[in-house]
């Protein structure tokens, strides 16, 4: 293969999707190329969620279409199913079952030969520091060994495209820090690329390559986080970005403003 | 964890109906396996489940052997009721399913399974042989406990496996009905009620408790419709030899099981959304 002929990772087009009147999102295109650390950016009932579960196969699409390293979801669902790892916004873990049991279910539905199985799934906990506690059941972990035992899984096949839903919600920072620099261990090992949605936007500026913000269901601004803070101001941070792009709307809808937005957002974690 | 990309970018259409026959099969085996694993954690659970049919077939069971008040020919009531109280427990564990769907979708482990390469019908399928795994251990305990109680049963092994079949069977149809219910309903609350709604209704007018004969003409034209009749009939032709259709009885849950996991599995998407 030539360069020119490698489909991006993900390619986005034309993208709407609405529940009952709600329009969550409105007319989404972008591209993600692969290897890279893409960002989805913005406040509470933005889109991010719903535009991430288009990707998964778990919501339809149409009209608009998305390819996944060329395939078309809605033709080739188990095609594409084979590539991703997912971590849903929400905190995921089957309690009745151990940690080893919910990371060896997952290496079992993505095939790992059995030969290797108990190797890989020891190594995936390992990884994430769950060895000690790969026996207990999982209703007995706290949040972030959720979070930790939810990236064990989604990671257990070495995914071409880790697709993660605000994965440090609620987190706090040293736990934030280890679940980043995990991901970023396996992009290092394997080139699998990475869709992100967060609203952190320093953890946005720090790890992502290319940013896109979306606000009410569309994007509003795409780049890299230096073109993207270029484009304001020399000293513009993320923050500042945003205000310039959605400033008059946020305002006259406190209800949404960013910073609101991350001050409820550290409390509840119970949001689609 | 750090080896290579594991899954090739090309090859990937459409799946050969072989290799889809495959993967289904495949990922029957790991949702079964998972939920023995989930039974394994929470034996007690197995049993403290068993003491409600227990308590049927003594108290109910005995006290109407001697008030004879429901005719049963030659047979004593209690052991023409013993085979009921296999279904009736049957179905109550069955109908359980649909709440421990939703639960699961409620705590996000639907979602993640169905993003996963892992056809519908596998999960649907997982949950009928859970389903049918505790059905069989509950039918193990009541058919001791009758055995017991003095219970003239088979000991004909082919019957007691065919007694198995027959209840795994039962077990899957009400699994899946409930699954398909809990994707029209959507939520805990609603699938409850319904849940409760149809139940009764399943149990009591099904001949578990007392023969057809004795029914009003409308109850014996549902009787007719009722899953739970076929599953009674042949499980009392197997274990105390009454007349049965048993061709019949496997044929019609046979059907129905097959037509319910087909419609639980479309609806399962539902669900996830
Ligand atoms: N299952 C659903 N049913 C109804 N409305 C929904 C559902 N999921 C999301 N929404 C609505 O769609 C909009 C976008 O939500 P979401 O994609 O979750 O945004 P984000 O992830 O950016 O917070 C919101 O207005 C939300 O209320
Ligand atoms: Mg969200």
């Amino acid at each position: 293969m030539t360069t020119l002929t490698v489909p991006p990772a993900v390619r986005v087009t034309g993208v709407r999707h609405r529940f009952g009147d709600t329009i969550a999102v409105d007319g989404v295109d972008f591209d993600v190329a692969s290897g890279m650390v893409f960002g989805l950016l913005g406040p509470n009932g933005a889109g991010k969620t719903t535009t991430l579960r288009m990707i998964t196969t778990l919501l339809p699409a149409p009209p608009g279409t998305i390819e996944v390293f060329g395939l078309d979801v809605a033709r080739h669902k188990l095609a594409v199913r084979r590539l991703i790892g997912y971590v849903p916004q929400r905190l995921s873990a089957d309690g009745a079952l151990t940690g080893w049991e919910n990371v060896a279910l997952f290496a079992r539905l993505y095939d790992v030969p059995r030969t290797r199985r108990r190797q890989v799934v020891d190594s995936a906990l390992e990884s994430v520091g769950l060895a000690d506690v790969a026996g207990r059941t999982a209703s007995t972990y706290s949040g972030g060994m959720i979070r930790r035992l939810e990236l064990a899984q989604a990671l257990v096949n070495a995914p071409r495209l880790l697709m993660l839903d605000e994965p440090t919600i609620g987190l706090d920072p040293i736990a934030r820090t280890s679940v980043w620099e995990r991901i970023l261990e396996v992009r290092a090992d394997t080139g699998m690329t990475v869709l992100v949605t967060t609203h952190y936007m320093d953890e946005a500026d720090q790890y992502c390559d290319r940013i896109a913000l979306m606000h009410r269901g569309r994007i509003r601004a795409m780049g890299t986080p230096a073109e993207l803070k270029a484009s304001v101001d020399p000293d513009a941070t993320l923050d500042d970005v945003f205000r310039a792009i959605t400033g008059d709307e946020l305002r006259s809808s406190p209800g949404e403003r960013m910073r609101d937005v991350r001050a409820t957002r550290r409390t509840a974690h119970r949001l689609g | 964890m750090s080896e290579q990309l594991a899954v090739p970018l090309t090859g990937w259409g459409r799946p050969t109906p072989l290799s889809l026959l495959r993967l289904v099969v495949s990922r029957i085996t790991t949702m079964s396996l998972v939920e023995v694993q989930k039974l394994r954690h929470d034996r007690t659970e197995l049993f403290t489940r068993a003491i409600q049919p227990a308590l049927w077939l003594i108290i109910f069971g005995e006290t109407f052997t001697r008030l004879r008040a429901i005719p049963t020919g030659h047979i004593p009531y209690i052991d023409y009721l013993a085979p009921g109280i296999i279904a009736q427990s049957a179905l109550f564990i069955a109908i359980f399913y649909g709440i421990q769907v939703i639960w699961e979708r409620d705590a996000g482990v639907l979602a993640k399974l169905m993003v996963t390469p892992t056809p519908r019908i596998a999960l649907v399928t997982g949950k009928a042989f859970a389903a049918s795994i505790r059905a069989l251990i509950q039918a193990l305990v009541v058919l001791i406990l009758a055995a017991l109680l003095g219970v003239a049963l088979t000991d004909n092994p082919i019957k007691l496996l065919g007694m198995a079949a027959l209840v795994s069977l039962g077990s899957c149809f009400f699994c899946c009905l409930s699954i398909t219910i809990a994707g029209l309903a959507l939520t805990h609350d609603r699938l409850m009620g319904i849940g409760q709604a149809i139940t009764m209704p399943l149990f009591f007018g099904s001949s578990a408790l007392y023969p057809i004969n004795l029914m009003p003409g409308w109850l014996r034209a549902f009787n007719l419709v009722n899953p739970l009749g076929y599953e009674v009939d042949g499980l009392r032709g197997l274990l105390i030899g009454t007349p049965a259709q048993l061709g019949l009885d496997f044929g019609v849950l046979a059907l129905a099981s097959v037509f319910m996991i087909s419609v639980a599995s479309a609806l399962l998407v539902r669900l996830a959304r």
